[in-house]
């Protein structure tokens, strides 16, 4: 049976038949309804999963096939990454439909409504093989996204946090595009396949590179990659919390799936040569978006917006493991996507528990509670620690195939960056549980300023709701079991060394014909080197967290000198992510300014 | 960011975007010369394949159906999205149901009232026609869309907004625009089980140039055209709704 | 001529952008976000045009007349619902603002810092 087009049309039906019966529909209907047909997307794409981990599957729209070397029609070629990543935004789905239940609904069944087209957006955009198909389902998660975002709209931050995203990721649009002009004026073509067989039959000139920029640059917009990223905190921060985890989780990492895909099955072939080149500006520009994220990450009081911060930080490894182009650094970037996609998600629902028990999310403010929350404060610690990376976590693994594959293509020295990343991003974690669940930190009860609060409804509850909990605990478990799985690392390794092969899949999707036979790869297991990493890693967060929260008591000259500094190193940067939507997109066309300036160096 | 500072970035980043954009524009071919094998191969197929003389209808709705289906959905979407943003969230601000005070009609001169009020029904017509057509000649579910929903926004352009108590127009645009949704993606299914795939035309492709003909299309040019009309009516009553808030000195 | 439509459509991005960046009104900004849009319209129509060519509409011409790409009339068929949806909601918010913020200019609105 084809469950390709099922896994979109579903939740699309679902969503189409939910508003025409809108007035008719009392909420718990919409409920059942959304949450049904969300199984049905998670069955759909785990059936695809277990299907093309021996190669692509293609499916071709209204019927139309292959003629005399054409792709007339629209298809989707789903591999086992573009299969598992759907799996993991259903997966990812369900817990936010779930988690949704406990807040008061005012318009059915407009929320859940939104929710299947976000789905549907993000499931065909992970299977779909042709570039303008991969733009419109990019559109319609993108336009989904805004709504949602700016779903609590009596709040005022609400309505500027949704703009900035809508107006940014808008332009990020645009530029993918151009860049789709740019490619059809070459090729003629807009199957992803098709177009990686043609472009090496035209010259070699800017038109190549350019388009690749653009492309790149608007995925990067979604994925908050540096300078691109200002949006996302401020995104986060107005989200309802489960919407934040599906953010967080799935549709950042989408981006950088996105660019991995352009490049392996439409770019590769023609700017072969250059790959040398496009690693190194990845790769920094990777390193950049890590350390920029995690030292904003520390900076946060706010606790969604430190888990923005985080978030963009990993998007940032997640970029440098894709950067190198081999099968470990995709691989890698692979686990740690779906490890740290479940990690982070067990995170955002801590939070929404604590925002649901608290009613605050401000860690200055939560301080003055004093201890509590123990259970969730567990679940927080164990987020704590998939950040940073330890064993027996799936992240572990990830970080240490990354590590491997960067020692490879000899770029050791970033897995300095990866350490000092998972130590900031953790060590603020590890920080903001010391002040919320053990009320430690500077200055002890304060009387909290207005904007600190979060309006929510009278009189917080005593004991934590169970439709809260359960899904979070779930999470958490699955980031941690995610990396007990045996046979995982060398599933995830076989599934990578196919999405790089980028002429084995153009001959399945144009010619039909059966992927290669991929040798099973020996058994993994880390090296000492990763375990002393991770050691490294989590003294590092431990560091963090005891100066974030104890520090205010080191007395003496050197540490007011050294605060100074750090402060007037810093400051800058913090003042940069102002909130005003002209600065954003300043940046962002300096961004593509810079990325196009450094492909034209090393690309050509 | 300071503004001095803000265009000093810009002005940098612009220089740098600009130089990139023409940089890789001056790759494509002159204008007029470009020679798509993919496009030729549609332009002219599409007569003989669907029997439907319009070969962007064919392209939109055949060749490429499965991006226009998704389309259709972003517009849905932008829709939904709308009402939600627009939601109001406590008692106090509930939408006035025609007091008279606010009740005034919205044209004040009386010809331009009747004038308007009679151009109601031919807009009706032409939108009509123009989606049914949409495989014959140019236009279609989402230009005549358009045309529809601009005749029934005269009705409240010729009147006054309405609001008709208990039965909110919202109920009856949100049908159209969930029907319409719901009916491509549904047709679509049909695709799969009369055809074989998602969103193949399966139905029998008729003569040229006559109305019926082109299997699917002009069934699927409908199901848009009900959807744009009606996606396009709820963001304007929602809209309209604000003017509403406005006017009862709630902003 | 040959390369003037595309120096338009490069021409419409910048000075789009430019709009954004110094706008001092959310309904302004969100009409520069148009023009950016317009741009993309130009480019795209630009790349599929065909010198003599007619509009692919075999309603009154042989199917045998050279006609222009009928793809890139779809491409940005589709590219103008969506960016007309994007606007729609881009207006909504504006909306909201100003009843949130009594003022439409970015620079007042400073909810969310650091």
């Amino acid at each position: 049976m084809d469950v390709a087009p099922l896994a979109v049309a579903v939740p699309l039906l679902a969503a189409g038949l939910l508003t025409a019966i809108a007035t008719r529909v009392n909420r718990w209907f919409a409920e059942v309804v959304a949450v049904a047909a969300t199984l049905a997307v998670v069955t759909f794409c785990a059936i695809l999963l277990v299907r093309t981990t021996s190669g692509a599957e293609v499916y071709w729209f209204g019927g139309w096939e292959m003629h005399r070397g054409i792709a007339v029609g629209v298809s989707f070629a789903v591999d086992a990454f573009g299969a598992g990543l759907a799996t993991l935004c259903s997966v990812l789905m369900v817990a936010a439909l779930v988690l949704m239940w406990r807040y008061r609904e005012t318009d059915p069944p407009h929320f859940q409504t939104l929710m299947l087209l976000f789905l549907s957006g993000m499931v065909g955009f992970c299977l779909s093989g042709d570039l303008f198909n991969m733009f419109v389902f990019f559109e319609l998660m993108s336009v989904a996204a805004f709504a949602l975002a700016g779903y609590k709209i009596d709040e005022d931050e609400a309505v500027e946090g949704s703009l900035n995203f809508a107006v940014t990721n808008t332009i990020g649009s645009f530029l993918i595009l151009t860049g789709i002009a740019l490619v059809y004026g070459r090729t003629g073509a807009l199957n992803l396949a098709q177009i990686s067989e043609a472009l090496p039959n035209g010259p070699s000139d800017g038109l190549l590179v350019v388009a690749f920029c653009l492309l790149a640059a608007g995925f990067f917009v979604k994925a908050a990659v540096v300078p691109f990223h200002f949006w996302l905190a401020d995104a986060y921060a107005v989200a309802p919390t489960p919407v934040c985890l599906l953010f967080a989780g799935a549709m950042s990492e989408l981006g950088i799936y996105a660019v991995g895909r352009i490049w392996f099955d439409g770019f590769a072939d023609a700017l072969a040569v250059h790959a040398d080149g496009l690693r190194a500006v990845l790769v920094i520009a990777g390193c950049l978006t890590a350390l920029v994220g995690g030292v904003m990450c520390v900076l946060q009081d706010h606790i969604k917006r430190l888990l923005a911060f985080a978030t963009i930080a990993y998007v940032g490894l997640f970029l440098i493991g894709l950067a190198l182009l081999t099968t470990d650094g995709i691989a890698g970037a692979a686990v740690y996507i779906v490890a740290d996609g479940l990690g982070k998600a067990a995170l955002f629902g801590a939070a929404g528990i604590v925002q649901h028990r608290r009613r605050s999310v401000s860690q200055r403010r939560l301080r003055c509670y004093g201890p509590g929350l123990p259970f969730t404060g567990a679940l927080w610690v164990v987020g704590a620690l998939s950040f940073a990376a330890l064993p027996p976590f799936g992240t572990f693994l990830g970080k240490s195939l990354l590590e491997e594959g960067l020692v490879k293509e000899g770029y050791g020295w970033v897995i300095a960056v990866l350490i000092v990343t998972s130590a900031l991003t953790a060590g603020a974690v590890l920080r903001a549980a010391g002040g919320i669940f053990l009320g430690w930190g500077a200055g002890g009860p304060r009387k909290a300023t207005e904007e600190e609060t979060s309006p929510e409804e009278e009189g917080a509850p005593e004991r934590t709701p169970a439709v809260l909990f359960i899904p979070t605990v779930l999470l958490a478990m699955g980031a941690l079991a995610i990396g007990l799985v045996p046979g995982l690392v060398e599933a995830f390794e076989g599934a990578a060394e196919r999405f790089a092969d980028g002429s084995s899949y153009v001959a399945t999707v144009l010619r039909g014909a059966d992927a290669p036979a991929i040798e099973a790869a020996p058994s993994y297991s880390a090296p000492m080197s990763a375990y002393v990493y991770s050691a490294l890693t989590l003294a590092g967060a431990l560091l963090v967290a005891a100066l974030g929260l104890f520090g205010y008591r080191i007395q003496g000259s050197i540490a007011g000198a050294v605060t100074r500094v750090g402060q007037r190193v810093v400051a800058p940067m913090r003042a940069l992510h102002s909130g005003h939507i002209g600065d954003y997109v300043a940046w962002l066309v300096a961004g593509v300014a810079l990325l196009g300036g450094s492909f034209a160096i090393a690309l050509q | 960011m300071s503004e001095r500072l803000r265009l000093t970035v810009f002005a940098a980043g612009v220089v740098g975007f600009g130089a990139v954009l023409v940089w890789g524009l001056a790759g494509l071919p002159s204008f007029g010369d470009f020679d798509g094998r993919y496009g030729q191969y549609l332009a002219h197929a599409a007569v003989p394949e669907r029997h439907a003389t319009s070969a962007v209808a064919v392209t939109t709705l055949d060749f490429r159906g499965f991006d226009t289906l998704i389309e259709e959905f972003i517009l849905f979407t932008a829709a939904v999205g709308v009402v939600v943003l627009l939601r109001v969230q406590r008692a106090g601000e509930e939408v006035p149901a025609e007091p008279d005070a606010v009740r005034q009609p919205t044209a004040h001169s009386g010809s331009l009232r009747s004038v308007i009020t009679a151009l109601v029904g031919p807009f009706l017509l032409l939108g009509l026609a123009i989606v049914v057509h949409g495989h014959l000649t140019p236009g279609g579910g989402f230009q005549g869309g358009v045309i529809l929903m601009a005749a029934l926004f005269l009705v409240y352009l010729g009147g006054t907004h309405m609001r008709l108590g208990p039965f909110r127009p919202l109920a009856a645009t949100e049908a159209s625009e969930g029907v319409g949704a719901a009916g491509f993606a549904l047709i679509g299914l049909g695709g799969i089980v009369v055809a074989g795939a998602y969103l193949e035309n399966f139905l029998p492709f008729g003569r040229v140039s006559n109305l019926v003909s082109g299997g699917d299309i002009p069934l699927l040019n409908i199901a848009v055209g009900l959807e744009v009309m009606g996606a396009l009516l709820v963001v304007l009553g929602e809209f309209l709704d604000q003017r509403l808030l406005m006017r009862k000195g709630r902003l | 001529m040959s390369f003037l439509p595309y120096a338009v459509a490069a021409w419409l991005f910048v000075i789009g952008l430019y709009g954004i960046v110094t706008s001092r009104n959310l309904v302004h900004l969100i009409v520069c976000l148009s023009v950016v849009q317009s741009s993309t319209y130009v480019l795209l129509l630009a790349v599929g045009y065909r010198t003599n060519a007619t509009a692919p509409i075999f309603a009154d011409i042989s199917t045998s007349r050279s006609v222009v790409d009928p793809i890139v009339a779809t491409l940005t068929l589709t590219d103008v619902v969506v960016e007309a949806t994007v606007v729609a909601l881009l207006l909504a918010l504006a909306v909201q603002a100003h009843r949130r913020f009594g003022t439409l200019d970015p620079n007042e609105m400073g909810a969310l810092r650091g």
